[in-house]
Formats: C-alpha cells, structure tokens, sequence
C-alpha cells in the first residue's frame, strides 16, 4: 500500500521556527511568558491571557493518545489523532508506524518525524 | 429588554429537490425564497431584510444574491457559522426585528454538493492560506468524518457510549424518513444495519453518517402585527441562543461537549423553559454521535447518558419520549449544502403548525426546539438553538 502523502501547506509570518526546527527532530510548543501556559497550534498572541509576550519551548516529544480515528476512507488509511503531550497541551497528529488496529486510547506515544512532500518534515507519533 | 416573542416565523419551505445538476445555485436560493414567501401570503416587495450565510451564497456575501432576487434591504447580515448558520439567522433576525431594523426578514440557505460531486465527509478541506490552524492540521488529513469520529472515540471511552446505541439515532431518523416523499434514504433500517455497514471513519459506519444533496430552504420571519395579519398558525420565536467551541489552545482540550451546552442554556433562560417542556426537537444530525451530544448538552439528559437516552426507539414518534427529526433529518431526509440548520428550523415550524406528516406529527406540539452545530465537534463550532412557541 502506498505511503501517506503529508502536504505542506505553507508557513505564516511567525510560524517558521516551528517548521525550521521539525527539520531537525525538535517539537516545539509556544508558552506564555506571563501565564506560563503553553498553546498550540502556535500564535503570536496568548489565547488564554491575550498576552504577546511569548516564547518557545522544546518539548520533550512524549505524550498520551486523548482520542483517534482509523480514517478507513483515506486512500490509504490513516489513523488521526490528538495526542495530549506531557507538557500538557494537546495536538491533532497522526499515529504512525505501528498497527491501526493496536492503537488505543490513553496509550503512551513518542514523536517521529515523517518527510513532507516539498522537504519539510512533520511530527507524527508512535507507541512509546 | 427581553426579545421573547418579539418575531414570529410565518413562512418556511424547503426545496423538494435532493439533486439538481439543471437548477444554478442562486436560483435554488430564489426558489427557496419564492417558497417561503408563498407559504408566509407575503411578497418579495415586503423584504426589508435579508439574511444568508456568506458560504453558500455566491458572490460578496448576500449582495449578490440580494440582487438577484431583487431585493432592497434596510437590514443585510450573511454571518456564517456552517450548518447552524440559519438557526443563528432566527435569533439575528429576531434582534433586528425587534429593534425596527426590518420588518419582514427573509433567511435563504441553497447549495449543490451532490451535482458537484463533493466528498463531503471523507476529502479533507483545504481553508485560506491565512487561517493560522491549517498548516498545523491539514497535513494529517482531517475530514469532517474523522473529526466527529475523534469526538465519537472519546465518548465511548469516557462514559461507555457503544455503536449499538449510536445506531438507534439512524434507526429512529429512518423510522421517520418511511413517511417522506422526498427523503434521499427511505427505508427502514435497524441496528445491525447501521454497525455492518462500511467503517467510513472508525468508530463511524457509513449509516452513521449524514447524506450527501442537493437543495435547500427558507425562512420568512416578521414582526407581531404582521404575523398576525396573515393567514398561517402563530409560530413565536421566544427563546435563542449562540456559543462557540474551540479547542481552547489545546490546555483544556474536551471533544465531549459541544456548544450546545451555553447556546442551548441561553436559548431556555431566555425562553423561561426547560428541556422537559419540549414536546419536539429538531436536532442537528451530521453524524449520529452530534445527535447523542447536543441531547446531553441541551439538557434532555446528563453528560454521558446520551447513549443510553436514544437507545430503543427513544427519539422515534410515537414511541419515545422526545420524537425529534421527522422529516428523517440529515441522516436520512436531506443535508442541503452540506448545512443541515435550516432543514432543522423548518420542521419544527412544520411540527408546531400541526403540518409534519400525520405519521409522524406530535400531539401536542406547543414549545418545540431546533439546534444546529456548524464547523466541526473535532475542533471548532458554533451552536445556535432556537425555541418556538405555537401561540
């Protein structure tokens, strides 16, 4: 079966340095210096507190699955996700590298990073 | 000042049509409008206000549409939330009504997916470059179906919630479909239909999902002494209500609950109802895990007992406790423009008139409700309830 295709789809002023540094196996996660609470996806404004007053941080890369579906429709399949990192934010993914039908909710993952179709690189999750 | 009871809606109509390769998108909007307005005794001439959502209608919001049907506005709004777009337009309306911004509003909703060829639920959507979430989100395909099937994945791990009891929603919606001439998917179906049919996104069977059609609807909305110099039954708009939901920055992530959960307290505290007086309930059924949500969310249950709440005929006419959807819904009946708000709208006007299918017709059809979820339960949305009194 073919591989998924992950399509880039552009970055936005500000988003460079997330996908710069996917380049080289690091995920990072925007935190508020003021509320100290981390979002994603990343912006340029606190979503919990409005403050501009921001940075990113490494993240260690571990996480939970909170919920998944096997995409049977997708040509191929794929399983989508959000995994909850230990960090304590969320993000939608994909599970990767392992049997569809083995992934579960709760289940320890670690990040991976799969090649993009333009040279990018993307964060997808495995089992621990 | 309170807006209850400030609009009643006078006319409602909703395109028979389910595929429609001969008939231009704006022209289903200007049949949907003639509908309405026909079913109201009001003409164009009377329009004062126009209401459509900026997604559906082509051109710069309404203004074109506006200009096909000849239209001249005091009071213009095309605020799109997605499917839940139209129930918004009757509290938008009632606002405008209500503060003599217009007399009489016409609310039109129109789409064609189906001759288009659209893959609704399995295609995923690419957005505008500019929305800060796609370039995070895109890459891993996520498609309306898989959205509702993570939120689906969740409740089922959360309060026990099983496909069997997904099933009865579909069940319940075809048991209503049996009775409507123009519902895409007629037959009767019943659970082992619905869990043996194609896995489209896990934990979501191909049954579970909503159609794919053409057509479309509309709304005539005025105020008291109009309403009441025309010749229809009095449907009062007395309680409305909106919230968004997002995934909050990813810090308080919780596919469990949708915005049902404020729009539907807003539209009962502004009503001075509770879930128990309503005799009716269009429910807005993309896939049948929305329709087990809003139910807990709107408080026809508690969180987590939604499953349990629709299971054994429980929502079908006649038989259960809270008869909803019975021209067959979404799920069943139509899903014009892949935006089901509107068809919800009309058939609980339809139920409070006494003018649903006698099959399915409830007898005591005083306080009725419709709410709509529009985007997605996977990540954002906008929910809008609307209660309506037959006076």
């Amino acid at each position: 079966m073919s591989e998924k295709v992950y399509q880039f789809v552009g970055t936005t002023p500000g988003t460079e340095p997330y996908w710069d540094a996917a380049k080289e196996g690091k995920l990072m996660i925007k935190s508020c210096k003021d509320c100290g609470k981390p979002h994603h996806y990343p912006r340029g404004i606190c979503p919990h507190c409005f403050s501009t007053n921001l940075e990113w941080k490494q993240a260690k890369g571990t996480g939970e699955v909170y919920t998944y579906s096997i995409m049977n429709a997708g040509k191929p399949p794929y399983v989508i996700a959000y995994v909850t990192l230990d960090e304590g934010v969320s993000m939608m993914t994909n599970i990767v590298d392992m049997p569809h039908d083995k992934v579960k909710v709760g289940q320890k993952v670690k990040v991976v990073f799969k090649d993009m179709d333009d040279g990018h690189k993307l964060p997808c999750f495995t089992a621990a | 000042m309170s807006l209850k009871g400030k609009a009643y809606i006078v006319g409602a109509w909703e395109h028979p049509t389910r595929k429609a390769p001969d008939i231009s998108l704006m022209q289903l909007h200007a049949e949907c409008a003639k509908g309405a307005l026909e079913d109201a005794g009001l003409s164009v001439k009377d329009v004062d206000g126009y209401f459509c959502a900026a997604g559906d209608t082509p051109g710069l919001g309404g203004m074109s549409m506006a200009e096909y049907m000849g239209l001249r506005l005091k009071h213009y709004d095309s605020t799109d939330s997605g499917g839940s777009s139209y129930n918004l337009h009757v509290g938008h309306a009632l606002q405008a009504i209500a503060t003599g911004r217009c007399n009489v509003a016409l609310v039109t909703l129109a789409g064609r997916p189906r001759s288009e060829g659209v893959q609704t639920g399995t295609a995923p959507r690419m957005g505008n470059v500019h929305q800060a979430d796609l370039q995070f989100e895109f890459p891993y395909g996520p498609a309306t179906a898989n959205m509702y099937a993570m939120a689906a994945r969740r409740h089922m791990h959360q309060f026990g919630t099983t496909s069997e009891q997904l099933a009865w929603v579909k069940v319940a919606a075809s048991h209503h479909a049996q009775h409507n001439p123009h519902a895409m998917l007629p037959k009767v179906v019943t659970v082992e239909d619905v869990v043996n049919s194609p896995m489209v996104a896990d934990p979501l069977h191909r049954l579970d999902c909503c159609v794919i059609s053409d057509g479309g609807g509309a709304l005539v909305i005025t105020k008291p002494e109009i309403a009441k110099s025309l010749k229809r039954p009095l449907v009062k708009v007395i309680g409305v209500g909106e919230a968004n939901k997002a995934q909050w920055g990813g810090v308080d992530l919780d596919l469990t609950y949708s915005a049902g959960r404020e729009s539907g307290a807003r539209a009962f505290e502004m009503a001075g109802v509770k879930p128990s007086d309503i005799k009716y309930a269009s429910i807005y059924d993309s896939f049948t895990i929305t329709v087990v949500m809003q139910l807990e969310d709107l408080g026809f249950c508690k969180k987590g007992e939604g499953g349990k709440f629709v299971s054994d005929g429980n929502l079908i006419s006649g038989v259960g406790k809270l008869p909803f959807n019975t021209d067959g819904g979404g799920l069943c009946s139509n899903h014009p423009g892949n935006r089901g708000g509107m068809t919800k709208v009309i058939e609980a006007v339809r139920q409070a008139r006494g003018e649903a299918h006698p099959k399915v017709q409830v007898k005591d059809p005083s306080i009725v409700l419709a709410h709509g979820t529009g985007g997605s339960l996977g990540t954002r949305h906008v929910g809008s309830t609307v209660i309506l009194e037959r006076e």
